[in-house]
């Protein structure tokens, strides 16, 4: 892990017709790390994602991307950068798997340029990386759940990113792919390089997988640092309204939350 | 779906098909004039040397340079700029099911057409008379505010949405004005059913380098379609400019449809259907189903415009009620293939 940040925001505010969405957020990933945004429903954390993904309109010098106004930068720099992964895609056309894969390749070629030898390389890489290269000249229209979030995550891989930004990769999977999505996302942060922004919903994976978390509430930072620091039972009934006891998973070491069903 | 490799190949069959449907088209008719007397007629003035050609009627050079070709060329013009055209907005609107007109162009024409035709219009601009340039004007109209009442193209749904209204308030003005115009009620609805009858060269020689030109342009920018088939957050953050991107698509391909629509009237079901049936054989990659769909519009156009004034002649057909009789089937063919894939 080098010690820079990468993606800094600057008392960044947001609004939505007049509702304050965002409120004085200010906020540094590290590279390398696997950041977990967390939040309850409404926090802002998607808001928080796409712009740092300059997906949303912002102000001047709110956003730095390795120490450079986002707004410098070129939508095309900024995708060299940066890989963005939905958190659901609809898709009505029957592109295979490798054409959705490829197409990541859009910010490194020029108008007239075909795909070369290379980019394919990048892209069957990215695919075994996340486990879909046997799906290769499957059609994107037919494939379940999980497998279209690990295609559209080796899209982004394809790109070549700094950073990979996710928003929720889990919340349509079953707790089998859950697991399997977010392994593959820390083994690419601890072999690539890759630093990792991800939305989480389920505060137990963020204990689990990132290095560093910031916790939001009403479009404010409540607290960021390392998950076992900032998760307390105290916290989570502030933020969630929910009486939890922390214990330790027997498997990893890790703490984990458990919480009454009432 | 055909594999990469024999993606030119393919091309290749569907230009030789289109060369031969010209020919057929050529030879048939009131005057029968056999295929390789239209071959030579064609290629008389390109050729240097003289061709064993004194057997050819004079009567059969007029009747291909002066009826026919004009018409078969303007007919695969407007079939080019309506299969581009249809393939661009399917791709804009993320939908399969879209088609050229979803912004109120064919209304928006046939409303200056009625407009044009109940005013007795007499302009004339380059040769070309008041009924094309009402109904260029018309559907260049409509779909500017279409655009600029969605909101600028901000989303596509309310731009899906009010292209649908305002087909509707255009129905209603036009039905209104020949209601009470009951002397020109045959001809505007002849007009909206879509001719090539009154072809020329002047044209061919307005409209192909709008449609052509606007064509290759789109194939330039094919790849940004692709990615904008995945949504606008995920091909923004790939390096494209949706919004920009989206106004250029829909400026160019809005100006090939109209004019496409100025000088046959309303022609239904040729930008839908091609680039759907093109999508089955070439997959949806933009870049290789723009020019599919250019000339799998040309052939379907020219074979349907053939039929409709060879069929029952010397009566002819609008040939808008054949691609509609066509198309209408094919349609819901592809509606219950789909259906049982997913």
């Amino acid at each position: 892990m080098i010690d820079e940040v990468i993606v800094e925001t600057k008392n960044l505010n947001w609004s939505y017709n007049e509702t304050k969405v965002l409120d004085n957020v200010s906020i540094d990933i590290q590279f390398g790390t696997f950041t977990g945004i967390l939040g309850p429903n409404g926090a802002g954390k998607t808001t928080l994602l796409k712009l740092i993904l300059n997906l949303l309109k912002v102000e001047k010098n709110s956003i730095l991307i390795r120490g450079k106004d986002i707004k410098n930068y070129s939508r095309k720099e900024l995708a060299r950068i940066e890989a963005y992964v939905p958190q659901s895609i609809k898709m009505d056309f029957n592109f295979t798997v490798e054409q959705v894969v490829l197409m990541g390749r859009t910010p490194f070629l020029g108008r007239f340029d075909r795909e070369s030898g290379r980019d394919f390389e990048i892209a069957e890489w990215a695919m075994k990386e996340t486990g879909v290269l046997g799906l290769k000249n499957k059609l994107i229209t037919q494939l379940s759940g999980g497998e279209l979030q690990r295609v559209v995550i080796a899209r982004a891989l394809t790109q070549e990113p700094i950073i990979m930004a996710l928003d929720e990769p889990t919340s349509h999977l079953d707790i089998h792919h859950q697991i399997n999505i977010l392994s593959i996302l820390r083994s690419l942060a601890k072999k690539e390089g890759l630093t990792i922004v991800a939305v989480l919903h389920d505060v137990n994976h963020a204990l689990e997988y990132c290095n560093n978390i910031f916790l939001l509430d009403q479009g404010k930072i409540v607290d960021s640092g390392s998950p076992e620091k900032v998760i307390t039972p105290e916290v989570m009934k502030n933020v969630y309204n929910l009486d939890v006891n922390i214990k330790k998973n027997p498997f990893t070491g890790n703490p984990y939350i458990v919480h009454d069903y009432a | 779906m055909i594999s990469g490799k024999y993606k030119k190949t393919v091309f290749l069959l569907l230009l030789i098909i289109l060369l031969v449907t010209i020919v057929i088209a050529g030879s048939l008719g009131s005057a029968r004039i056999s295929f390789p007397d239209v071959v030579r007629i064609i290629i008389e003035p390109i050729t240097p040397m003289s061709i064993e050609n004194s057997n050819i009627k004079e009567t059969s050079r007029i009747i291909i340079w002066k009826i026919r070709l004009p018409r078969i060329i303007l007919t695969v013009i407007a079939g080019m700029g309506l299969g581009v055209s249809g393939a661009v907005f399917q791709g804009i609107f993320r939908n399969p099911m879209a088609n050229p007109y979803i912004l109120g162009i064919s209304s928006g024409a046939a409303f200056g057409v009625t407009l044009g035709m109940t005013m007795g219009l007499q302009i004339t601009f380059l040769g070309i008379g008041a009924i094309p340039i009402s109904a260029f004007i018309g559907a260049i109209s409509a779909s500017v505010i279409v655009y600029l009442i969605s909101g600028g193209g901000r989303d596509i749904l309310p731009l899906l949405l009010s292209g649908i209204a305002m087909g509707f308030l255009l129905s209603a003005l036009m039905s209104l004005l020949m209601y009470f115009n009951r002397s020109q009620l045959e001809n505007i609805v002849y007009w909206t059913m879509g001719s090539f009858n009154a072809a020329s060269w002047q044209k061919v020689i307005i409209t192909a380098p709008v449609i052509l030109s606007g064509s290759f342009f789109i194939i330039i920018f094919a790849r940004d379609l692709n990615l904008m088939v995945l949504g606008e957050d995920s091909a923004n953050s790939l390096g494209i400019s949706v919004k920009k991107s989206r106004l250029i698509f829909l400026l160019v391909s809005t100006f090939i449809t109209a004019s496409a629509v100025a000088v046959s009237g309303v022609i239904g079901f040729v930008g839908l259907i091609v680039p759907h049936a093109m999508r089955i054989i070439t997959g949806p990659d933009h870049r290789t189903l723009i020019p599919y769909s250019m000339f799998g519009g040309a052939i379907l156009l020219l074979t349907s415009d053939t039929l409709a004034r060879t069929i029952i002649a010397p009566t002819e057909i609008p040939v808008g009620i054949v691609t509609s009789l066509l198309g209408a089937p094919f349609f819901l063919f592809l509606l219950n293939r789909m259906r049982n894939t997913k």
